[in-house]
């Protein structure tokens, strides 16, 4: 059922798709597939998902961005998603954005990576005006030289997808399952997990920080919700994703691999 | 943006004189274009010899993609069809995909790019090269731009964003 929202003559359309707690890897199916498949723009947001997942980029490689001892043990999935970019580990506390958009969805964009990332500064400084020090610092969401968003694209020939996980909170714990990245950018300084990051709860309600994504989202395009039925249809195509899950035996074969 | 262009321009430049390639032509857009290649919109090249053609990306796009970090290709022995995806590239945080302006039978995938994705970057034209594919129509090729034509699309490209 189409549900009429923000009506914004002479703005592009695009389909919001709201989710709670939808697993990640069906996520990843939905956007990989809307990005191949669909001739529209979509804005989806999950709001958290269930169980807490590693998700690496297309070319990660385990030995070199896990403790593949420890996930291993504790039986902790593994995916490798369909974008660039670098490795994360969501859960319920992850609040994930993404935009799929037509070339032409967004007036004089260059589809390349840096045009894109740097539109999508302007809408999320729409969403943090007046909060904390946010900018976009390198490719990551930053406020002062603290992460908080992980960004990730896929580029084709007539669309692009931008995705972002938003640290709303995290648990310690479970950064232990992920090393230090070879490729880090610059402002990192060889920090540790713990003194780069920073929890978006300490800025911004949750529902506030949606809500905003959403205003300043209805600045650029016009809004239409989907409800959940949207689901069913776009699993109804025979589409075959690259993002899945790496097995144990792929995981045991990279451990030993690299002598872990 | 543009300092950054400018020096990667010169650098190519640089390089391809110093290796003695006479058909160069640069462009208001301070990418190279190399005369004797075809081109696609989508920001591709063609190098056709003999019963072979030779595909990569163009300067142009290294440029606005960024560093090139990793470098999907398909296996020798498949197929690609004009305008359809056959790779991609990895570069900053995004995966995009390479389309093939012609199509055929591929018959060499440059293996060096799994080691060097980078020579995507310094030599797009040359060490840079993607794949070798047998064409399977010659009209495709001629569809394709030249480096006049192309030099003016990106220069289109570029003042229109």
């Amino acid at each position: 059922m189409l549900i009429p929202q923000t009506r914004n003559i002479g703005l592009p359309m695009m389909n919001l798709m709201r989710f709670k707690g939808l697993p990640i890897l069906q996520q990843l199916h939905i956007e990989e597939q809307l990005l191949r498949t669909s001739s529209e723009n979509w804005c989806i947001i999950n709001d958290g998902t269930n169980d807490p997942t590693i998700v690496m980029g297309v070319s990660g490689k385990p030995a070199e961005l896990l403790e593949i001892e420890s996930v291993l043990h504790d039986q902790v999935p593994v995916i490798r998603r369909f974008t660039g970019g670098g490795t994360v580990i969501v859960d319920h506390e992850t609040i994930f954005v993404t935009f799929i958009c037509n070339k032409e969805a967004v007036p004089d964009l260059q589809p390349y990576p840096r045009p894109i990332m740097s539109w999508s500064n302007t809408l999320y400084s729409k969403v943090f005006q007046g909060i904390g020090d946010f900018h976009l610092r390198e490719n990551d969401y930053v406020f002062g030289n603290h992460k908080f968003g992980g960004n990730a694209q896929s580029i084709t020939k007539n669309k692009w997808i931008h995705h972002t996980s938003f640290l709303w909170d995290f648990d310690v714990r479970n950064m232990a399952y992920l090393k230090l990245p070879k490729r880090a950018p610059a402002y990192r300084s060889a920090r540790g997990h713990l003194d780069f990051i920073c929890r978006l709860k300490d800025y911004m309600p949750r529902s506030i920080f949606i809500d905003k994504t959403v205003e300043a989202a209805g600045t650029h395009f016009s809004l239409r919700s989907l409800e959940s039925e949207a689901i069913e249809t776009c699993s109804e195509t025979e589409f075959r994703p690259l993002t899945r899950f790496l097995t144990n035996e792929e995981l045991e074969a990279a451990a030993a691999l690299a002598g872990q | 943006m543009a300092l950054r262009m400018w020096a990667s321009s010169t650098a190519n430049a640089l390089k391809i004189s110093c290796a003695s390639k006479p058909h160069l032509s640069f462009s208001r857009c301070f990418s190279t274009v190399l005369d004797g290649l075809k081109y696609a919109e989508s920001h591709e090249w063609v190098k056709h010899e003999g019963s072979v053609a030779t595909i990569g990306i163009t300067d142009h796009a290294q440029d606005h993609l960024g560093e090139v970090v990793f470098v999907e290709l398909p296996e020798p022995g498949g197929s690609v069809s004009k305008g359809k995806g056959f790779g991609a590239v990895e570069s900053v945080k995004a995966t995009s995909d390479v389309n093939s302006p012609i199509s055929g039978e591929i018959v060499e995938v440059n293996s060096k790019l799994s080691e060097a994705p980078g020579m995507i970057n310094s030599s797009p034209y040359e060490e840079g090269w993607m794949i070798k594919v047998k064409p399977s129509s010659s009209s495709e090729l001629e569809s394709l731009m030249s480096s006049k034509e192309y030099t003016e699309f990106c220069e289109e490209e570029d003042a229109s964003h």
